[in-house]
Order: C-alpha cells, then sequence, then structure tokens
C-alpha cells in the first residue's frame, strides 16, 4: 500500500486527539487525547522515514516515546494532586488565574 | 593726511568754508597710558561682584569699597583724559583691543575699547558724576539694610555704562546696552517687596527691549550688508549701502535709541522708574543712562549723515518728546515725576539736536553733559527733601522749606536757574545754541525753533511751579514731619553738582580751557549753517522773553495764590489729559496689555484643557485598553488550548503557502 494513507490515519488520529483535548473536561480523557496526539506524530515520522529511506524518522519517534512517557508520569502525579485537593478531575475548576 | 574713517563715504554736506563736515581722525593702536583703559570698566565690575557674591560678610564696608571703585575709575579717566589731550588734534583716536571675541566664518568680533574725545567726555561724565551720587547714596542710604547691594547693583551700572560708551564696534556696545538695561532693573526694583516697584522695573525692562530689538536688528543688518559691526568697518563702508538700507539702519537705531532714552512713543516707563531710590533716578534716569541713546546716534553721525530721511524722524521724535514730556509736567505733584518729565523733556531736545546733524551734534552732547550736571542737582535735592520730609513726595505737602533746609535750596535753586536757561549758567548756553541750531535748519527751521522755545516756556512754568510750591509760601507740611537739612555726605556732592550747574557753562565755552566744539570737532564734525534764519542774539532774545513769560505765569497763578491741599477736580480737558500721561499709559494698556494678558488667559486655558487634555487623556485610553485586553484571562485551560491551536493553524497555512508561493 502506498505510504499515504499511513499519513492519512496519522492526521485523522492527531486530529481526533486534538479535538478531545479542546472538547473534554475530564482531565483523564484530555491526557489520552495527548496521548493520541502524540502517536499520530509517531506515525508519521515513521511513515516519511520509510518513505525517504533513511532512520530518521524512526530515532526521533523513539525520542518522542520516551518524553512521552515521561511527560505522562509528572502528568498523572500532578492530576492526582489536584484530585486529592479538590476531589473534582474537571478542568473548568482549575480557573484561578483569571483576570 | 589721509582718513581712514571718510573712505568710501560721499560728502553729503555741503562744506562752508572754514569748517569740517566730516570726522577726520585716523585710529591708532594704543600705548602707554592707554592700556590700561580697560582698567576703567574693570574695576567697578570687580567691585560690584565682590558686593554681591559676599553677601552680608560685606555689610560693613560695601558702601566704602562701593564708592572708592567709580572714584578710581574717576582718576583714570581724568589721566587718560590729559594724556589725550597732549596728543595732536587729529591723532586722538586710540582703538585697544583687548581679546578675540568671536571668529565665525567671515564674521570677527573683537572685545575692544575706541578711546577718542566723545568717548573720554562720557567717561568723564559717567565716573564724576557717578561717584558723587555714590558719596550721596552713602548718607541716602543708610538707614536701609540692603545698602551693599545698592551699591553692587550702582557700581555694575557704572561698568556697564563705561563698556557702553567705549565699545569699538556695536556689538560691545550692545552688551553694555544690556547690562545698562538689566542695571535698571535691578535698581527701580530695588525694593521689591513693593509691588509698585517690582512691576515698574518690569515696564521699564519690557519697554526697553522694545527698543533694545531694533538695536539688534541694526545690528543684524549690518553685518549682513557690511560684514562687520565695528565702528572702523561700518562708517568706511556705509556710503556703499543703498539710499533705503542707510535709512532703515538709521531708524532701527533711533529706535533702540528711543527705547533706552524714553521718548516718544517708549517714554512711558520713566516716570514709573521713579519708584527707584532718588540716587538711582539722579543717576541712571537723569544723567546716564538715558543719554545712551543720544550717545548711539552721535556715535552713529556717519550713518545719519548720509540720510535726511532718518535725521527728520529723529527730530520729529525729539520734538514730539519735548513738548510731550513738558505739557505732562505741569500737572503732576509728584516731585520725582515732574523731574523725570522733566528729564524725557530735556532728551528731547538733545534728539532735536543730533538729528539736525553735523550742525547739532556737538550741541546735543554738550547739552547732555550740562543737563548730567543740572539734572542731577535736581535729584539729588528732591531726595535731601523727602528725606527730610518722611519720604513724603506730593509738594502739596512742602511749602516755605528754603528756612528749614538751606543748603538743599540753594542747591536745587542753582539746579533750577540752570535748567530754565537763566543767562550766564549752564543750561543757558546749552539750550541757547540748540534752539539756534534748530531755528537754522533749512526750511523747518521756523517750526522747529518755535517748538523748542514754546518747550523752554513750559519748562520755565513747571519748574517755576514746583520750586515755589516746594520752598517758597506757607508751610503745609504733615503732622510728623519736621524737616531738616541733611547730613554733609549728602550735601556736598549736591554742592559741587550745583557749582558745576552754574560755571559749566562758560568753562566749557571758554577759549582757556578746552572749548567743547573744538575737542569733539574731530569725532563728530561740525558745520556752521549757511543763512541763519536769525541772528543769535535775537534767538538769545525770544527765549529768555519766552522764559520770562514761563516764569511770571507761574508765579502768578500758582504762588500768588493759596495752594490747594489736593489737587482741584474741576479742570480743563488738557489739564486732565495731562493729569493722565496724555492717556499713552492708557492706550499702551488697551492696546498692548489687555490683549497680552487675554493672550496669555487663552494658553493657560489651551494648556490646561488642551495639552494636559492630551496628556491625561492619553493614560486614561491606554487603562481603558488594559481594562479590556485583560478579560482573555479567563482561566480556562481550555479556551488556551484553543487559542494556541489556532495559532499554531494560522503558522502552518503561511508555511505551506509561502512553499507553495
Amino acid at each position: 500500500m502506498s505510504p499515504s494513507a499511513y499519513l492519512v490515519v496519522a492526521a485523522i488520529l492527531f486530529t481526533l486527539g486534538a479535538v478531545a483535548v479542546l472538547v473534554r473536561r475530564n482531565a483523564i480523557v484530555m491526557f489520552m487525547g495527548i496521548e493520541l496526539m502524540l502517536n499520530a506524530v509517531n506515525l508519521t515520522l515513521v511513515t516519511f522515514s520509510r518513505i525517504n529511506g533513511d532512520l530518521d524518522g524512526q530515532t526521533m519517534a523513539f525520542f518522542i516515546m520516551v518524553v512521552a512517557a515521561a511527560e505522562v508520569v509528572v502528568g498523572l502525579a500532578i492530576i492526582m494532586a489536584i484530585f486529592r485537593s479538590r476531589r473534582s478531575t474537571s478542568v473548568d475548576d482549575v480557573n484561578l488565574l483569571k483576570f | 593726511m589721509t582718513t581712514a574713517l571718510a573712505v568710501g563715504t560721499e560728502p553729503t554736506a555741503v562744506a562752508a568754508a572754514g569748517s569740517t563736515a566730516e570726522s577726520t581722525l585716523e585710529a591708532a593702536a594704543a600705548s602707554g597710558l592707554f592700556n590700561y583703559a580697560w582698567l576703567l570698566i574693570a574695576i567697578p565690575l570687580v567691585s560690584a561682584t565682590i558686593l554681591l557674591v559676599m553677601g552680608r560678610r560685606a555689610d560693613r564696608w560695601g558702601h566704602v569699597l562701593g564708592t572708592l571703585a567709580p572714584l578710581a575709575s574717576f582718576a583714570l579717566g581724568v589721566a587718560l583724559f590729559l594724556e589725550m589731550s597732549s596728543l595732536p588734534e587729529d591723532g586722538r583716536e586710540i582703538i585697544d583691543v583687548l581679546y578675540g571675541w568671536m571668529f565665525v566664518g567671515s564674521f570677527d568680533v573683537e572685545l575692544s575699547l575706541l578711546l577718542d574725545p566723545l568717548s573720554m567726555v562720557f567717561v568723564l561724565l559717567i565716573t564724576g558724576v557717578g561717584s558723587l551720587i555714590h558719596i550721596y547714596s552713602i548718607g541716602y542710604m543708610s538707614h536701609d539694610s540692603g545698602r551693599r547691594r545698592f551699591f553692587g547693583y550702582l557700581n555694575l551700572f557704572v561698568a556697564a555704562m563705561l563698556l557702553l560708551v567705549l565699545a569699538a564696534n556695536y556689538l560691545v556696545l550692545y552688551v553694555g546696552w544690556e547690562g545698562v538695561g538689566l542695571a535698571s532693573y535691578l535698581l527701580i526694583g530695588f525694593w521689591f517687596t513693593r509691588p509698585e516697584a517690582a512691576t515698574a522695573a518690569k515696564k521699564a525692562f519690557i519697554v526697553n527691549r522694545v527698543g533694545d530689538v531694533g538695536l539688534a536688528l541694526a545690528v543684524m543688518l549690518m553685518f549682513w550688508q557690511l560684514g562687520t559691526t565695528s565702528f572702523e568697518g561700518v562708517f568706511g563702508a556705509v556710503g556703499l549701502m543703498t539710499g533705503g538700507a542707510v535709512t532703515v539702519l538709521g531708524l532701527l537705531l533711533l529706535l533702540g535709541a528711543a527705547g533706552k532714552s524714553g521718548q516718544f512713543p517708549l517714554h512711558v516707563w520713566l516716570p514709573d522708574a521713579m519708584e527707584g531710590p532718588t540716587p538711582v533716578s539722579a543717576l541712571i534716569h537723569a544723567a546716564t543712562m538715558v543719554t545712551a541713546g543720544v550717545y548711539l546716534i552721535a556715535r552713529s553721525a556717519p550713518i545719519y549723515n548720509l540720510s535726511s530721511q532718518a535725521q527728520t524722524v529723529v527730530i520729529a521724535v525729539g520734538a514730539i518728546t519735548l513738548l510731550l514730556g513738558a505739557i505732562i509736567g505741569t500737572s503732576y505733584d509728584d516731585i520725582k515725576k515732574v523731574l523725570a518729565y522733566s528729564t524725557v523733556s530735556q532728551i528731547g531736545y538733545m534728539f532735536l539736536a543730533v538729528g539736525l546733524g553735523t550742525a547739532g551734534y556737538i550741541y546735543g552732547i554738550f547739552l547732555l553733559l550740562m543737563h548730567g550736571f543740572f539734572k542731577a542737582v535736581l535729584f539729588l535735592g528732591a531726595g535731601s527733601v523727602m528725606h527730610g520730609m518722611n519720604d513724603q513726595t506730593d509738594i502739596r505737602r512742602f511749602g516755605g522749606l528754603r528756612k528749614a533746609m538751606p543748603v538743599t535750596f540753594l542747591t536745587f535753586m542753582a539746579g533750577y536757574l540752570a535748567i530754565i536757561g537763566f543767562p550766564g549758567l549752564s543750561g543757558f548756553f546749552a539750550k541757547d545754541k540748540v534752539i539756534e541750531a534748530a531755528f537754522d535748519h533749512p526750511d523747518t527751521g521756523w517750526l522747529l525753533g518755535s517748538i523748542a522755545v514754546l518747550g523752554a516756556a513750559l519748562t520755565a512754568f513747571y519748574m517755576t511751579r514746583l520750586v515755589i510750591m516746594t520752598f517758597f509760601g506757607e508751610k503745609r507740611w504733615t503732622e510728623d514731619v519736621t524737616p531738616h537739612e541733611s547730613p554733609s555726605v549728602m550735601t556736598w556732592p549736591m554742592v559741587v553738582l550745583a557749582a558745576l550747574s552754574v560755571v559749566g557753562g562758560a568753562l566749557l565755552l571758554s577759549p582757556w580751557l578746552h572749548p567743547l566744539e573744538t575737542w569733539l570737532e574731530p569725532v563728530l564734525g561740525f558745520e556752521e549753517p549757511e543763512t541763519p534764519l536769525l541772528a543769535a542774539w535775537q534767538v538769545t532774545l525770544i527765549t529768555l522773553v519766552a522764559v520770562g513769560i514761563g516764569v511770571t505765569m507761574a508765579v502768578v497763578f500758582v504762588g500768588r495764590r493759596p495752594v490747594p491741599l489736593s489737587r482741584p477736580v474741576p479742570v480743563s480737558p488738557l489739564v486732565r489729559a495731562a493729569r493722565n500721561d496724555l492717556y499713552f499709559n492708557s492706550l499702551y494698556e488697551a492696546t498692548l496689555m489687555r490683549p497680552g494678558q487675554y493672550l496669555t488667559r487663552l494658553l493657560v486655558f489651551l494648556e490646561n484643557k488642551g495639552i494636559d487634555g492630551a496628556v491625561n487623556g492619553t493614560a486614561a485610553a491606554v487603562g481603558g485598553l488594559s481594562g479590556r485586553m485583560r478579560r482573555w484571562q479567563t482561566g480556562y485551560v481550555r479556551s488556551y488550548a484553543l487559542t494556541m491551536m489556532g495559532g499554531a493553524v494560522v503558522f502552518l497555512i503561511a508555511v505551506v503557502a509561502v512553499s507553495i508561493g
């Protein structure tokens, strides 16, 4: 199959992830959207690596996976801390930095 | 002998046989004693600096230093005069270059002094009469806590005036000109806590400024047309200017002179200047500063000789002022104001004389000198009277003072007889010559002569009125005064000046000492009129008759009747006009002062509403804008995320568009 199909799938995944971040209120679900976006980018990079015939894209995908893992750890820890003090996971409730 | 100053000028005056029309001096460099001429200016200037900078620490000895300075200058001036008189007649012009002041492109100005017969005459007048008035001030200001400051300002004035008359170019003259204006402001407003004095000082300075514009423009015109402002350069090249330009130059110089000398239409500051202490009135507003205008015109003789239109305007200004001062002087009851208007009128005579050209320059200067003596003694006498009468100036409150203040009375009478032109005294010779020269002016001599004679009659009238109401008649004193003679430190200068008023004329015209005519002729030029209108004895007779009429009318109308204590209210329109300064002050107030005030108020309004409004408005706008913009900080994470998303999309589109296009 042509590599462009993979690109289209990755684009769709990215859009779905972006919409999830923008629309959902639950912090955990937003995180899932972010992960989805990151994985869509990974797919794009690997596809381009295959198209170009070198390994640069696959190397970057490794980096992104590591960063994503670290980010999830830190993010979930923050969400746990907020949940403990507020008993709510809705991101709309953390609006203290408004004017 | 080649004459440096005559180069380039065409002979414009018809030279009558036996007399030189133009000046014939050739400049020489300074040598010997003349190298020290700068000390004349430096000594009073250093003294003024010491007195003003040292402040109250100098209060005990300030007046002594302040008096010694002009005396030292006088001694040096006499030495220079004697040195100069030992030189041959056409070798008496010395230029002493002190220091190169400005060299800008083709414009070279040096700080240089010109020592010639005319400037020596003025040096002696300024330092001599000035020293006498300084001595008088020791007594007059003895009760004043600001006496040291007074002497500082007086010395500053003497230094500036000397710089004015010793300048060798118009720019240095302008420095001295401004200096005397400053000193006049400081001295008129000496008692600055009095609002009238402060206002009078401002008025004097501002009216002077109007005249100074004329002088400044004249200097600029000289530089533009001739490339130089030195006397030598200007007088040598002025013949190359067009007639119109020369006339404009003459008129601008006249504007400056009229401002400084208090002539029509800029005479309004002089009577108000009487708010200053009386020695100031005597020195500055009688003997020296107000004569600076006459000096300027006489010094600029080569310019005026080339433009008869400018000369006519000078004559007109002099004639109008002469009558104006005399008419107003008849109606005032304040002794100093009468003398002030008398000064305005007498300087009108001087302007009339110097406007007549080479026929009159010397007589104008002669009258200036004699006026310096007799007007100074009159002012000092007025000060002495005021001193003895507890600073009262209203002559309706005087009367019968001749027994109480004999020395003052006698010296005042000497000045009075001189000013009305009593035969034999200095004023007689001076005024006579001026009136004679006026009559002999071509075409309009009879008009000018008649005006001068009318002025003499009015002068006799108001001076006699003043003398009668002050020294004769019944005593009309207020309760709190006991008139007493002034101390000798005040009366001795008056005696000296009175003696000079009496013998001065004969002294200067007699053939034994330097007759003034031959002394000044090489500088100013002199020309006898070809066909005199009247013989000299006829002029003298007419003048004496006029003076006699004036004196008689004063005796009849003032002396024979009892003097009312307050001025009579129902009076003729002319008297009412004269009491209101012929409405000049009202005119200037209405046309200049009120619009100026409105303009000021308008500008303040514009400032507050307009400029402040713009600045404050900008601040308010910024505040409002920030109030709107902070609503973007909603605190909602999702709206921030959306914004970031939107920004990323825009960026992406831009990149794609650039790479495609």
